[in-house]
């Protein structure tokens, strides 16, 4: 049996006009250990997804497994980082991370969360701003403060709802890598939802796309065969990396040409001539 | 260097910011692009405040001038020529006991002001010497177990002035107790928000006078028997009653419309209920929930004035009516006064609860 594993998922919302359904018959298997990741285009479902699997969001239909039991609710052993970092803006870093904590070991003395808490805010080196305000810090070191708020709770496995979505490029990167440091470390289980192909195959083991909503479903998984501790400036050159890559690339145009023509509407522009200015 | 920046914190407290620009003028600081600035900021100001006193100035001496020309054309017919002649002197001589009685001037206004003042002074002597001399009888009186004996004397403006004050906060603090963890309750369930709702909705708008008879009726029956003037009593509860419904619609739209993002870290950090409320609902609702307050406190200072008139409870109120019941000759003045004296301290109030808000929210951009 998988560690995780999302079952014939259907995900309906009510709106205002009628009932839309976002996610259709998505099937998923995620093992013990394993780092896979989720590309789509933005608007496709991938929040939803991310909500129904760590119990947010309940499913129309279909059922999601962790461990083997059904997942009801929220739970410690399942963290996140949020799209939005989601920080609480009138806590500090240290604070904020501080919530975390607690929640995972409940029962304990102030000093030994505090100590908890520095570790791993040190873990994503941002001990120098413990006690500052989420407003006061940039958005990469926001991104970090998340980072270390999910691993504090102690999750089994870690899910992440785009969390370098906001970022640039060599700030991304930098994060790529602490990320894949801390869960390398001790082999959690991920999930990472990204929209940036070359990140998902940095990162992950196996990368699926998930085709745009309505009734997004999951695409054929892409298995990423490179060695670890990967290297980007090699991996530029090797032809596994530039075959799958340009697999996934292609994939991913494809259903966005689909996408295109499935619009019919057309736009008629209406006849201008340009004003002369110059008289 | 010290002194600047108070003056500075000051000027921004009372929103003159004004002050500063004036300050730096005369220092020479001030930059040839700031001129317009400043004349926008500051002379316009004065200007208009200039305009103030003289446009009331001329509309005060027009409505002296028709009174004093209808008394003595009252006179003449009534009294004969020299009744209306004498009249006219006494006018002109500036005596009190003949001057027509209408909109005082802003001078008449300024020694009445003064006058008031030194009416205090000499109550606060008054007050001191009976306190002295009652010093030691007091004393043996408490030592027998009775009741020692209290200044009686009237209250003098500035005292008038402090147990508005004092009636206002009681009524504001029932208002934040009241409204605050009821807001709270109904704002986190959808179901009791909707059976609130029309309760809200039909209380909100009830004018002080009924919120003073409604609990003058029933305050009046809890009481029965017990000696204590129970007028203040009711004057506070009437405008804590009357003014927290700002705040208990605010804290109910506050904690009812907290950012799903923060809920949704609740839940995934598994918050308990005390934790959730005190950690993420109650610091997301904050400006909304100081907003009322706001609100409900302008609110507690302008109703306040017709309660304490209603309940003949000592105040700010109570001192108007008395001087417009009063009809001596400076009692208009002195009821301009107190117009000027509640304005300014509905104002410093106001700003009071800015700077509290600015003080306790976390993003200093939110407070309005
Ligand atoms: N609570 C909700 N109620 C109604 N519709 C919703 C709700 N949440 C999401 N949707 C709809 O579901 C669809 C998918 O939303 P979702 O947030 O999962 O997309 P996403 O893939 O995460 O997009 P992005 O890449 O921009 O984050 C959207 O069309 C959205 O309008
Ligand atoms: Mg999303």
């Amino acid at each position: 049996m998988a560690y995780l594993e999302l079952n014939n998922i259907c995900k309906n919302y009510h709106q205002a006009d009628g009932e839309t359904e976002v996610l259709s018959n998505i099937n998923l298997q995620i093992e013990e250990g394993e780092f896979v990741a989720i590309v789509g285009f933005t608007g496709s479902g991938k929040t939803t997804l991310v909500n129904l699997i760590n119990g947010l969001e309940k499913p129309t239909s279909g059922e999601v497994l962790f461990k083997g039991e059904p997942v009801l609710g929220t739970s410690h052993e399942r963290g996140v980082i949020f799209q939005n970092y989601s920080l609480l803006p009138w806590l500090t870093v240290e604070q904020n991370v501080l919530m975390a904590v607690k929640e995972a070991f409940p029962k304990r003395e102030k000093s030994v969360w505090k100590r908890k808490a520095a570790h791993y805010i040190d873990m994503v080196s941002l001990t120098p701003a413990i006690h500052k305000l989420p407003k006061e810090l940039s958005g990469g070191m926001r991104q970090r403060v998340a980072v270390a708020r999910a691993l504090a709770m102690k999750p089994d496995m870690i899910i992440m709802d785009e969390p370098l979505g906001a970022l640039d490029a060599l700030t991304r990167g930098n994060l790529q890598d602490q990320i894949l440091s801390i869960w390398e470390k001790d082999k959690r289980t991920a999930l990472l939802i990204t929209n940036d192909v070359d990140e998902g195959i940095y990162m992950a083991d196996r990368i699926i796309p998930l085709r745009p909503g309505p009734n997004a479903t999951l695409g054929p998984e892409f298995k990423i065969d490179l060695e670890r501790p990967r290297n980007k400036t090699e991996m530029n050159d090797n032809p596994n990396f530039k075959k799958t890559r340009n697999a996934i690339i292609e994939y991913l145009m494809d259903i966005g040409d689909e996408r295109k023509s499935e619009s019919k509407e057309e736009f008629v522009l209406p006849e201008l001539t340009p004003k002369d200015f110059v008289k | 260097m010290k002194a600047t920046a108070t003056l500075g914190k000051v000027s921004n407290f009372l929103g003159l910011g004004f002050f500063l620009t004036l300050k730096d003028l005369f220092t020479g600081k001030l930059q040839k692009e700031e001129l317009k600035n400043f004349l926008r900021k500051t002379i316009v100001p004065l200007a208009s405040i200039l305009l103030f006193f003289g446009l009331w100035h001329l509309g005060a001496k027009s409505l002296y001038n028709i009174e004093a020309d209808f008394k003595i054309e009252k006179a003449l017919k009534d009294q004969g020529q020299t009744a209306a002649e004498a009249l006219k002197a006494c006018m002109a001589s500036g005596d009190s006991s003949c001057q027509p009685n209408t909109l005082p001037s802003p001078s008449q206004v300024w020694s009445s002001f003064q006058s008031l003042l030194r009416d205090h002074n000499i109550i606060s002597a008054d007050k001191a010497a009976f306190a002295e001399k009652t010093a030691a009888l007091n004393e043996t009186r408490i030592s027998e177990g009775k009741d020692a004996i209290v200044y009686t004397g009237r209250p003098s403006f500035v005292d008038q002035i402090y147990r508005s004050l004092q009636t206002v906060f009681a009524g504001f603090l029932l208002a934040l107790f009241i409204a605050v963890p009821l807001g709270i309750f109904i704002g986190l369930s959808p179901t009791l928000k909707s059976a609130f709702n029309w309760f809200i909705q039909i209380f909100k708008p009830v004018s002080p006078v009924v919120w003073y008879l409604l609990v003058f009726m029933i305050v009046k029956t809890l009481l029965i028997g017990s000696a204590d003037d129970s007028s203040f009593t009711i004057s506070f509860i009437s405008v804590g009653l009357c003014s927290m419904w700002a705040t208990l619609v605010n804290t109910t739209m506050g904690v009812s419309s907290v950012d799903k993002d923060y809920v949704n870290v609740a839940k995934v950090l598994k918050l308990g209920t005390f934790q959730k409320i005190f950690k993420v609902i109650l610091p997301s609702s904050l400006p909304l929930i100081f907003t009322g307050l706001k609100i409900t406190l302008s609110v507690a200072w302008m109703v306040l004035i017709a309660i304490e008139l209603l309940a003949q409870s000592p105040g700010l109120g109570l001192f108007v009516w008395e001087e417009f019941q009063n009809g001596a000759n400076d009692s208009n003045a002195k009821i301009i006064v107190a117009m000027f004296v509640i304005g300014i301290i509905g104002f410093l109030l106001d700003r009071l609860m800015l700077t509290i808000q600015n003080w306790v929210s976390f993003d200093k951009t939110d407070a309005i």
